[in-house]
């Protein structure tokens, strides 16, 4: 037994259809156990997707998977049926980005939480129904008997999401996984919410993986940071590694690209151009086209993943090289 | 919430919602008399009748005083189930209503019986295989349900199954034309084909109502979030089932109405003692009074079907706003 929760090798995702997309190519990535890492990138760069191949909720008949997905001993890829149901919110959780579509709008709240306590531990109605307001209480949602009977429209968005991880964590999940949970809320109650997750972070000891799109949060939540850009993770280390010495050209863009310390009325550093469309796999640097560091090599091949450090890494030829200004 | 209190409440505010509806289609039932041309009495008077006996009759009938007044002594009538004579056959209108409304009722139960299940199922069917083949066989299945006149198909299945087989009669509701319902099989016999035919046409529309609805709960996020908490696709379904409820239901609600007053083709067709057939009969014979009672009581069935709708909806569905 290694004291990796979660191990993915070389993760290949891919969307067939009228149109295919390389969504996630090689992807490899290790997460300790009580291990917090967020998973940073611009959308379409396939946090959400990796989150999904975590849980197979990808649908299968479109999707074309690679590679191997381990959780504590267990090969993910080819699991099925009851075993895969009771890895799926028994083992592994997920808060989504909003939670009100991701609630039932037609079942009370107290309802919903019991139900998955039902089908996973296997208890009566009665206990499934404590459990769930016990959660409640848990994510400090305020009259808690009286919520386990309201719907979700009938609550805010910032008790919403409190619900979602109320939901997600009855079960005592070994890995949480968050797919952008704050962004679909207000600014005040993002940070209640990002504090909450820290909070039951450390109570229930769990694994978790954060994706999102704001340095500023992953900043907030994390120990470790994955850069992820066109379906690969192009850096990663611990979050001060990162935010403090930041080895890609992406990654120290990202970084100006940031709000903080910029005085008023110069104009933000923002990454000139878009990130490709992923209809077919990267065979050369898929930032090269946008790199203000690229070299003739770069569109050749793919580049080499340099590591600097113990689990520090860099996907790219020019790595730690200063971008001038 | 809901709690019994909310949908008792929400019920008698509905409730009083209708009395104006109510007033309004008695209204324009009474005043359906006054509005049809000729006069109700020179069917029934013979011809060289003097005009000292046309008044006679005239008064007779109350026809000689105010409208409203008139109006009022209608409603007072109608209170007290007394609804007047047919004109035709002399026979109380209320004996004549109620039996064949009970008929239709029976006719469009069983119909509603046959049909949505079968919808439902269809349409949950092709929703849930959304672009597959069976989901193209079952939308055109149900096209072509909706599509084909209904009559046509009572002819069709006539010449099948009573002319060319001789499995199942063609005619009435019972066994030589008798009147009353009995749940015997010589009588059961009688209601297959008039209630397969008339369940055709809501087969269809529930079912594409069904596909619809299915098709877009199961693409909605919260499906997805309900596989990630480890439920089964017989939980998920449940979930999608109880989401759809609410909208399945009114449409089955508004086709049982339907499905009541809509039927004077098929009732026609197989010779039915139904409303439909009692309708059509009052209209060719201009047996006014007769007409009034059946569309009046045809008319409160559907306000009444609207009212279980709307406060079966807001029980299943707490998004309803229940205010």
């Amino acid at each position: 037994m290694s004291d990796n929760l979660l191990e993915i090798r070389n993760l290949d995702v891919r969307f067939k259809g009228a149109r295919n997309v390389h969504a996630i190519n090689d992807l490899s990535l290790e997460l300790k156990h009580g291990e917090t890492l967020a998973l940073l990138g611009e959308s379409g760069s396939g946090k959400s997707v990796t989150l999904k191949t975590l849980l197979r909720l990808l649908p299968e008949k479109r999707t074309d998977l690679g590679g191997s997905i381990d959780f504590d001993g267990t090969d993910i890829m080819t699991l099925s049926g009851k075993r895969l149901r009771s890895y799926r919110g028994g083992d592994v959780s997920m808060v989504f980005q909003d939670p009100g579509l991701a609630l039932d709008p037609v079942y009370t709240i107290g309802q919903q939480i019991a139900e998955t306590v039902m089908r996973h531990k296997g208890v009566s109605r009665e206990d499934a129904l404590d459990v769930a307001l016990d959660m409640l209480h848990r994510v400090r949602i305020p009259s808690a008997e009286r919520r386990m009977k309201n719907y979700p429209h009938e609550l805010s968005g910032g008790m919403r999401q409190r619900v979602m991880i109320a939901l997600a964590l009855a079960c005592r999940p070994r890995l949480l996984l968050a797919d952008e949970p704050t962004t679909a809320l207000d600014a005040t109650v993002q940070i209640q919410i990002l504090l909450l997750l820290r909070e039951l972070q450390k109570e229930f000891g769990m694994g978790v993986i954060f994706v999102t799109h704001d340095i500023g949060v992953a900043v907030e939540i994390s120990e470790r940071i994955a850069v992820m850009y066109a379906g690969q993770i192009i850096e990663e280390g611990t979050t001060r590694e990162v935010i403090r010495n930041p080895q890609h050209p992406y990654t120290q863009g990202l970084l100006a690209a940031n709000l903080h310390d910029v005085a008023r009325g110069t104009r933000l550093d923002a990454i000139p151009g878009s990130p490709p469309a992923l209809e077919t796999r990267p065979d050369a640097c898929p930032f090269a086209p946008r790199c203000p560091l690229m070299v003739d090599a770069c569109r050749q091949a793919l580049p080499p993943v340099q590591r600097p450090g113990p689990r520090r890494r860099v996907a790219c030829l020019r790595a730690g090289e200063a971008i001038p200004a | 919430m809901a709690g019994c209190d909310d949908v008792l409440s929400y019920f008698l505010r509905r409730l009083i919602l209708v009395l104006p509806v109510a007033f309004g289609v008695s209204v324009v039932c009474f005043m359906l008399v006054q509005i049809a041309p000729g006069d109700p009495l020179t069917a029934i008077m013979p011809v060289d009748a003097t005009a000292e006996q046309q008044a006679a009759m005239r008064a007779a009938y109350g026809l000689d005083k105010p409208l409203p007044v008139q109006y009022l002594i209608w409603i007072a009538n109608l209170l007290q189930g007394e609804m007047g004579r047919s004109i035709a056959s002399g026979r109380p209108v209320a004996g004549e209503v109620f039996g064949a409304v009970s008929n239709s009722l029976l006719l469009a139960g069983a119909a509603a019986v046959i049909a949505f299940p079968i919808g439902t199922f269809l349409g949950f069917l092709a929703g849930y295989f959304r672009d597959t083949i069976l989901d193209r066989f079952i939308t055109a299945l149900s096209i072509t349900g909706v599509s084909v006149p209904n009559y046509w198909l009572g002819i069709v299945l006539v010449i099948i199954f009573s002319v060319n087989l001789g499995w199942l009669p063609s005619m009435g509701a019972g066994p030589g034309g008798s009147q009353d319902w009995h749940w015997d099989w010589a009588h059961i016999r009688h209601l297959v084909l008039p209630a397969v035919t008339l369940a055709v046409v809501p087969i269809g529309i529930v079912a594409r109502t069904v596909r619809a609805l299915a098709g877009d709960i199961l693409s909605m996020d919260f499906v997805q979030a309900l596989y990630a908490k480890g439920l089964s696709r017989g939980d998920v379904l449940r979930h999608v089932a109880r989401n759809a409820a609410a909208t399945a239901l009114s449409v089955m609600g508004l086709q049982l109405g339907y499905l009541l007053g809509g039927s004077i083709l098929i009732e026609t067709v197989f010779n039915w003692p139904g409303s439909g057939f009692l309708l059509s009969n009052a209209i060719f014979q201009r047996d006014l009074p007769l007409l009034q009672g059946t569309i009046l009581i045809l008319a409160m069935f559907f306000v009444g079907m609207n009212l279980i709708v709307d406060v079966a909806q807001a029980a299943i569905d707490p998004r309803i706003k229940r205010t």
